[in-house]
């Protein structure tokens, strides 16, 4: 009886013991990143850009698809309860609003994090596996600085584009649905719209949103990559937690950052 | 450097992306009222209670927005609201202009309401409305009512 008790008890110890090491390990991961990032913005041409590629360009299909859905159906929602109250003008603030402040930047990273977030673990995972990272140490080439600094500004700087993106061809998807095929009326739909958002509170603070999940789901990922076990397993594992940790971090964050910003509201 | 396919695909990238942030700056959003901080004036009013009136609400002349609240002090010599209004330099509004807090429907936000007066001397940046009249408090009518009404049952 003791044994079984002192065995569980080691376990969850070994499990604190092992997150704490590991957080500490990140922490050091993520300021050398930004500590030897100079090299990302010398040869911006050369590395960051081929990265923003990857990252960015390679993502646009899935999130303006997905935006232009989400709009639509927020429209469609939106539509349905708000006429009940005689008020469906109101739509077009509805959808600027949601997609502005939470759906834009929370939905895009979620999706910047199964898109573009677990390739890069994937792509750090194989090239620690198969030694390309010990042959950089053995030439001296610093592989934070060469592989993961590049790969984080890329996709630091591609979210918030991503997002803002998200959030337009949402707005438009708003509009298809509800001016094109339903018939709100198209003046009433803009301009309440346009009395309702805020450039500063809402739009600056979408934005702000967008770039602190950037940082978070690169990081994650470029770290999970870094620490992943070089073996098939290991990296398969490392992707999956990827995904995994970036969505909790951006879901928990935005419940951080929406207290912050929104409280006066 | 050559100029690659890589280059063609970033640009366009990010010539989408900073057109999204436009649309939704200049489309979506009211950026152009919030960076038109030209030419505008200040003009002060004292309330006795200025019921749910905001930083930001418009100040509306005839229905047509002419300016916007700017900032709401408590006056604790007088005891009442001091309201700081910012109003666009193209209007101009005589002296004895009164000013009321008044609500959008029954439900609606509140907002700064001005009724033109007849002077012939127009408001400057600084000046203070004297004529003011605060906002409806509905509680405060529902119990003024239901005093008249018991006070009417007394007398029968």
């Amino acid at each position: 009886m003791h044994e079984h008790v002192a065995k569980g008890l080691r376990i969850v110890g070994r499990r604190v013991i092992n997150g704490v090491w590991r957080l500490g390990y990140a922490s050091r991961f993520f300021l050398f990143t930004l500590a030897r990032s100079a090299t990302s913005f010398r040869r911006f041409r050369g590395l960051t850009f081929r990265e923003i590629y990857f990252a960015g360009v390679l993502s646009l299909i899935i999130i303006i698809v997905s935006g232009l859905f989400v709009g639509m159906v927020l429209g469609l929602q939106g539509y349905e309860t708000l006429q009940r109250y005689g008020s469906s003008e109101a739509v077009g603030t509805l959808v600027a609003l949601s997609l502005t402040r939470e759906l834009g930047p929370v939905v895009s990273a979620l999706l910047f994090a199964s898109r573009a977030g677990s390739a890069m673990t994937a792509e750090i995972g194989l090239m620690k596996a198969t030694e390309q990272i010990s042959a950089m140490e053995m030439m001296a080439v610093d592989p934070i600085a060469r592989v993961i600094g590049p790969r984080f500004w890329g996709g630091v700087i591609s979210m918030p584009l991503l997002a803002a993106m998200f959030s337009a061809v949402g707005v438009f998807g708003g509009y298809l649905i509800a001016v094109v095929v339903i018939g709100v009326d198209e003046g009433a739909f803009w301009s309440q719209m346009q009395s309702a958002v805020d450039f500063r509170q809402d739009i600056v603070n979408g934005v702000i949103k967008s770039v602190v999940f950037g940082v978070a789901v690169t990081a994650i990922a470029l770290f999970e990559g870094y620490d992943a076990p070089p073996t098939a397993e290991g990296v398969s594992g490392a992707t999956t937690r990827t995904v995994v940790t970036s969505s909790l971090a951006i879901l928990g964050l935005d419940f951080v950052l929406t207290a912050f910003m929104f409280k006066g509201i | 450097m050559d100029r690659t396919l890589l280059d063609l695909w970033v640009g366009i990238f990010v010539a989408i992306g900073i057109a999204a942030l436009f649309v939704l700056a200049l489309k979506v959003g009211n950026a152009g009222t919030t960076f038109n901080t030209g030419a505008t004036y200040h003009v002060n009013a004292e309330f006795d209670n200025i019921g749910g009136l905001k930083v930001r609400a418009p100040v509306k002349s005839a229905g047509v927005v002419v300016g916007r609240v700017e900032d709401i002090q408590f006056d604790s010599k007088k005891f009442t609201a001091r309201v700081t209004m910012k109003i666009d330099k193209r209007y101009e509004f005589p002296k004895d202009t009164s000013v009321s807090i008044l609500t959008s429907g029954l439900l609606g936000e509140q907002y700064v309401g001005l009724d033109a007066g007849g002077d012939s001397d127009m408001l400057k940046d600084g000046d203070t409305l004297k004529l003011t009249q605060s906002a409806v408090v509905l509680e405060k009518l529902i119990g003024q009512f239901l005093y008249n009404k018991a006070a009417e049952g007394g007398s029968k």
